[in-house]
């Protein structure tokens, strides 16, 4: 799983897809989570980063996390 | 003035800048920008109360034409009063219906010194919107289905073979997407009485709204493709904010339009992308759209372009654009002097 290459991803959490023109803003831990997959990290690398930063039970990261993949997939965010 | 520029007087039309835009204005903020040309403006307009006329930093005089209905002899004339007092350099047309008359003077305003870059009557008859589904049948172009009606009569056929809603088009302007008879038929009485018969109806294609704006070189080249997907659309359908977008299937199309067509000029295509990533060809705008001076905020200036080629200069193709540009139109209201109102509705020049 992977960020489109071409998504503009700001420091400020701003993300821009040039194919579509469209915006959309993330929050810290979402930008943090783009962050990786941009870099391709694996689901659960990513994952496993992020319950080392932040006090989240896994489940409810599971839960937040496959929200984020649904609504990075809905706008064509994700190369696969 | 910068020395190094040549100077050249260039009029247009197109100044209506309301909230269903000419392209005049936006055609006219382009062209000053022109980096081959110091070029000196002289409006054209239709009607008294045209926005354009009122914007003396832009344009240096304004002068009135006949309608494109009294014919090309009107016109004829009425252009070579201008040309008498203005010696004009350039002549760009910016609306669909008299593209027709200023075609057919462009020989005898050439032997006048006036340049123009025209596409052709058959190129314009082949994209009219009347004849739009079979040139895209004829290039393998997707277009949406359609049908012409002659009557109110012709409506429940049309809805037949299209289906709900129907989106019913003026022979040159205006839209109405119609979701019942009875609507249907309201605004088939309206589009024939502003626009003649027949009326259009044409099936319903929903998606997002992307425009390309082009500049093609009349030998089946493209010189320039700038796409923009509306981000705010006006009551009316016309974009009231866009943003260049980077899609290589965008000017592949143009490019592909320009090579079928061997089109002359500016253009815009406009499309409609499905859900299922469809490309629609929704109309074919035989001008530069009134959003062109987004392409100049892109890089490329279009009309500055034509401006060369109606002057017979070579023209090297736009490298990229920028992506993520954005327009955002606004309203502002001019104060002018009534004196100016009257002069311009009564001598028509001001």
């Amino acid at each position: 799983m992977k960020l489109k290459p071409t998504i503009a991803l700001s420091a400020a959490g701003l993300l821009f897809n040039p194919a579509t023109g469209d915006s959309f803003s993330a929050n810290p831990v979402a930008l943090e989570i783009l962050g990786l997959l941009r870099e391709d990290a694996a689901p659960e690398a990513a994952k496993t980063a992020v319950l080392a930063r932040y006090e989240v039970e896994a489940h409810q990261l599971d839960k937040d996390w496959d929200d984020l993949v649904a609504q990075l997939r809905q706008h064509d965010l994700l190369d696969s | 003035m910068n020395p190094a520029r040549p100077r050249l007087t260039v009029a247009l039309t197109g100044l209506n800048a309301v909230d269903s835009p000419g392209p005049g204005v936006a055609v006219a903020r382009a062209l000053r920008e022109s980096p081959a040309y110091d070029v000196r403006l002289i409006g054209l307009s239709y009607e008294a109360l045209e926005p354009g006329i009122y914007l003396p930093d832009l344009f240096a005089r304004s002068y009135q034409l006949p309608y494109p209905s009294a014919g090309t002899a009107a016109l004829r004339t009425r252009l070579l009063e201008i040309h008498e007092r203005e010696q004009l350099d350039v002549i760009i047309p910016n609306f669909d219906a008299e593209l027709y008359n200023f075609g057919r003077l462009a020989p005898e305003l050439a032997a006048h010194g006036i340049h123009t870059f025209l596409p052709t009557a058959a190129q314009l008859e082949m994209r009219d919107k009347l004849n739009l589904a079979a040139f895209g049948a004829e290039h393998g172009l997707q277009v949406p289905a359609d049908m012409r009606l002659f009557g109110v009569a012709d409506i429940p056929k049309a809805a037949a073979q299209l289906g709900w809603p129907l989106v019913l088009k003026g022979r040159y302007y205006d839209a109405t997407v119609c979701h019942t008879p009875a609507q249907a038929e309201q605004a088939f009485w309206q589009l024939q009485a502003r626009w003649g018969a027949p009326v259009l109806a044409q099936q319903f294609v929903a998606g997002q709204e992307i425009n390309v704006a082009g500049l093609a070189d009349g030998r089946g080249g493209l010189l320039s493709a700038v796409p923009m997907r509306k981000l705010f659309i006006t009551d009316k359908g016309k974009a009231w904010a866009g943003i260049t977008i980077a899609d290589d299937a965008l000017p592949a199309l143009a490019r592909r339009f320009a090579a079928a067509t061997r089109w002359r000029g500016g253009f815009e295509l406009e499309l409609m992308r499905t859900a299922a990533g469809e490309l629609f060809i929704m109309e074919i705008n035989p001008r530069f759209p009134a959003w062109i001076y987004l392409a100049v905020g892109a890089g490329h200036n279009q009309p500055a372009a034509l401006l060369q080629l109606a002057r017979g200069e070579a023209v090297s193709d736009f490298n990229e654009y920028a992506v993520g540009k954005m327009f955002v139109r606004y309203a502002w209201d001019l104060v002018v002097d009534n004196a100016d109102f009257q002069q311009m509705a009564s001598v028509g020049e001001l």
